[in-house]
């Protein structure tokens, strides 16, 4: 099934891992070696299993691909809460660096209501540091509060000196937000916590139950179809066109977690009778804290590709009444024309072709089934930054076979796509150029390259586009390899 | 004019390190020696009895006022105490807040920048007393001591500490050139408190350089925010003080990378010195006191 599919012959995926590490001095090779792995289903399984090893340290020395803490928070989380103003607060780097990188949609008016894409830093300087910034932080807030008073509150996105010289920013926080009357939320993300940007996802996390859902937390005109959408960030319309399906089949959407999102929506989000979990990874600890603390169960689902789409939509009906059903058949009927239409005419320009990813949250599983709608193979999966829960979800996607990758490195990708030749790899704007270097077409898959949505019956039809767009270009059969040709003359 | 040397005082906090590198410093100018005191302490206490005066315009004050200390001048921090000593004090922020290691390193940095160690004989670094970052290690690291006297007294607390900032000097030693100069007692009247200290010395690879006696006049004179030297330049502690600046002075290029020793071997000498007790005398000792109780 794919390019290495022989667990015992020369191409085998376990035979090209033992080739890459043995570039490694040994006691990388090894560590290494247990991040990396094939999906292989063993006697009496019914799926793969990927079982690498994850969330650990990054080997020193080696170009690992995360993030950190305060990307985790900053530009995961928090960031996307559209009517807060969100103050990296720290040197101005990191705030610069992480300007409106996550094209994460909005409607309002920015500078006015809405502050997403707007960069408020206080800036430290030397002496801040040698005598603390606290000081400044409240004249920040101040001013913030000054420039733009339709703000509904603030986060405190802390930078990795905040944490070293140890400022109070809770107090900041507190004494600031009884002044104002706002909601101010301290976030303890320094970069240097954790291994990855997924630390900074659970402190983020935590910060909205210690900060907003602990007393702000509201039910009142609640209805019996209330559903809040979680860790859907929105990315080139993605939540919109995923609420668009749930309203259409009865559903309130009370909460989107924090694509297009309001403080206001955070606050209501315990109010909804069930939380469908998009990004599992980055928001899970809120979902099971909203379980045990106001009773509201939680389910993952699966916006990419029709076959997906139609199965999460049914999931999500069983758990209402049978007008909802109805209507989820409804839908599902109404957009099978359109979806029908996509596939007949990309799927016979993408049939066979194979798919090398490389993301983080949920997309290194989630996406597959898209893939495989359009005929497309998945022969590689890897996350930046996930957890064995991730790698446990990942068995029901992937095929036998599928070579797994952990926090792959530089070298590591570089090498399995060289030696696995796909048709399309799916990764990131660090990895774009390099890969398409090498002639192989590339998509990016955290932006969306620019595109989107890829969400639901709309983003579908989208992504099917952009995949045969990147796949067909013309402008691979331009690419001709010099010493081919001198060989041949 | 002699080649620039940079020594530094470091010890246990409260031991008299200010007082005794002031008091040494006042007695080393009159050997002609031109002398800078860059005070490394938050506190800004290190130049007092020099200046006769607290010093209030730090470095780092000064440059948080002006913004940056791009925007300083060497003029606007260095003051001119007593013989002309220079004194600089980097300053720092109020105990709680924000990072007075990393202002030290702001400071000294201003400070080389600015050509400040120009045409001087000799820079002397007070350090506050303990290490606690690398900020506060500064003046160990990077080639600036050359030499660290480390101030002590015969009591534990400040055998140990002594103990530790040889560790510091021997873990920079080799990639700066540090150099332990050795150890001042300042004597505290505890039970034989020189042999200790001599011994601690040899333990250390160093020597005692001097055995300051204790003398109330220093504390007279300091409450008139001077030296002993300024306050009674007669006076027996003040001789005490030039035999110390003299050693230190003599001493150039004779200090010795450290051999610091663990805490047990440090507890094995006071056990040998009769200070603290050995296990097996304290067992004895309360079984005595059971037997004679019962």
């Amino acid at each position: 099934m794919t390019p290495l599919d022989n667990a015992d012959g020369p191409t085998s995926g376990e035979a090209m891992i033992a080739e890459v590490l043995a570039a490694y001095p040994a006691k990388a090779a090894k560590r290494r070696a247990k991040h990396l792995t094939v999906a292989r289903t063993a006697e009496g399984e019914d799926a793969p299993s990927c079982g690498a090893k994850s969330n650990v340290k990054s080997i020193p020395g080696v170009m690992t691909i995360r993030g950190c803490a305060y990307a985790g928070s900053k530009g995961v989380v928090w960031g996307p809460v559209k009517d807060m103003v969100h103050i990296s607060h720290g040197p101005v780097g990191c705030g610069h660096y992480s300007w409106a990188q996550r094209r994460n949609y909005y409607t309002g008016t920015t500078g006015v209501d809405r502050f997403v894409t707007m960069q408020i830093t206080s800036d430290f300087q030397e002496k801040d540091i040698v005598f603390g910034g606290d000081k400044k932080l409240g004249i920040l807030i101040d001013e913030a509060e000054g420039l733009f008073p339709l703000s509904k509150g603030m986060t405190i996105q802390s930078e990795c000196p905040i944490g070293l010289i140890g400022d109070d920013i809770e107090a900041v926080a507190r004494k600031k937000a009884e002044a104002i009357g706002k909601t101010i939320v301290p976030v303890r993300c320094e970069g240097f916590r954790g291994v990855s940007q997924s630390l900074g996802h659970h402190i983020a996390n935590d910060t909205i139950r210690d900060w907003v859902l602990k007393d702000n937390a509201r039910t009142e005109g609640a209805t019996e179809y209330d559903v809040a959408v979680i860790g859907d960030y929105n990315i080139g319309g993605d939540a919109w066109a995923s609420r668009r399906l749930l309203e259409e089949m009865g559903l309130r959407v009370v909460a989107m977690w924090s694509g297009d999102c309001t403080l206001a929506e955070i606050e209501q989000a315990p109010m909804s009778k069930l939380n469908l979990v998009h990004c599992y990874r980055s928001m899970n600890y809120i979902c099971r804290y909203m379980e045990e603390t106001h009773g509201v169960p939680w389910m993952e689902f699966n916006f990419f590709g029709p076959t997906k789409i139609a199965a999460s939509l049914r999931e999500i009906a069983a758990r209402f009444d049978e007008s909802i059903q109805q209507k989820a058949e409804a839908v599902i009927a109404k957009y099978q024309a359109a979806m029908d239409a996509v596939l007949a005419k990309y799927k016979p320009r993408l049939e066979g072709k194979t798919v090398m990813l490389y993301v983080g949250g949920l997309r290194p599983r989630h996406v597959i089934p898209a893939y495989e709608d359009l005929g497309m193979d998945v022969v590689g999966t890897g996350y930046e930054f996930g957890h064995g829960d991730d790698y446990k979800r990942t068995g029901k996607y992937v095929k036998d076979g599928t070579v797994i990758y952990d926090d792959v490195t530089g070298y590591e990708l570089d090498a399995f796509i060289q030696k696995m030749r796909p048709d399309l790899v799916g990764s990131g704007i660090k990895e774009k150029y390099a890969v398409q270097k090498m002639g192989v077409p590339f998509r990016q898959m955290h932006s969306w390259d620019y595109s989107g949505p890829y969400h639901g019956y709309d983003g579908f039809a989208v992504f099917a586009r952009d995949m045969d767009m990147a796949i067909n270009s013309p402008v691979w059969s331009l690419m001709k390899t010099p010493w081919a040709e001198a060989a041949a003359s | 004019m002699s080649a620039l040397r940079q020594i530094a005082f470091y010890g246990k906090g409260g031991i008299g390190k200010s007082t005794t590198s002031q008091n040494t410093l006042a007695a080393l100018v009159e050997l002609d020696q031109k002398i800078m005191i860059v005070g490394c302490d938050p506190k800004a206490d290190s130049t007092r009895l020099i200046l006769n005066t607290k010093l209030q315009d730090t470095v780092l004050h000064l440059a948080a006022d002006a913004g940056s200390v791009e925007d300083l001048d060497l003029e606007d921090v260095v003051k001119i105490g007593y013989k002309d000593i220079k004194c600089v004090e980097a300053g720092g922020p109020e105990p709680g807040v924000g990072c007075a290691g990393r202002g030290v390193i702001t400071a000294i940095n201003f400070l080389e920048e600015n050509g400040a160690y120009d045409d001087m004989d000799y820079i002397s670094y007070d350090v506050l007393g303990d290490v606690v970052c690398g900020g506060f290690a500064m003046p160990i690291r990077e080639n600036k001591a050359q030499e660290i006297y480390i101030v002590m007294s015969g009591e534990m607390m400040a055998l140990y500490a002594a103990n530790n900032i040889a560790k510091g000097i021997l873990k920079y030693a080799h990639s700066g050139g540090v150099r332990l100069g050795g150890l001042i007692c300042n004597e505290r009247k505890t039970d034989k408190e020189l042999e200790l200290s001599e011994a601690l010395a040899a333990k250390l690879g160093t020597k005692l350089i001097h055995f300051v006696p204790r003398d109330n006049i220093v504390q007279h004179a300091e409450l008139r925010r001077q030296t002993v030297i300024q306050y009674d330049p007669g006076s027996k502690q003040a001789q005490e003080y030039r035999e110390l600046a003299r050693k230190i002075h003599e001493n150039s290029g004779k200090g010795v990378i450290p051999t610091p020793i663990t805490m047990e071997e440090l507890e094995e000498m006071l056990i040998e010195f009769g200070i603290m007790k050995s296990e097996e005398q304290q067992i004895a000792e309360l079984e005595a006191k059971e037997k004679a109780i019962a």
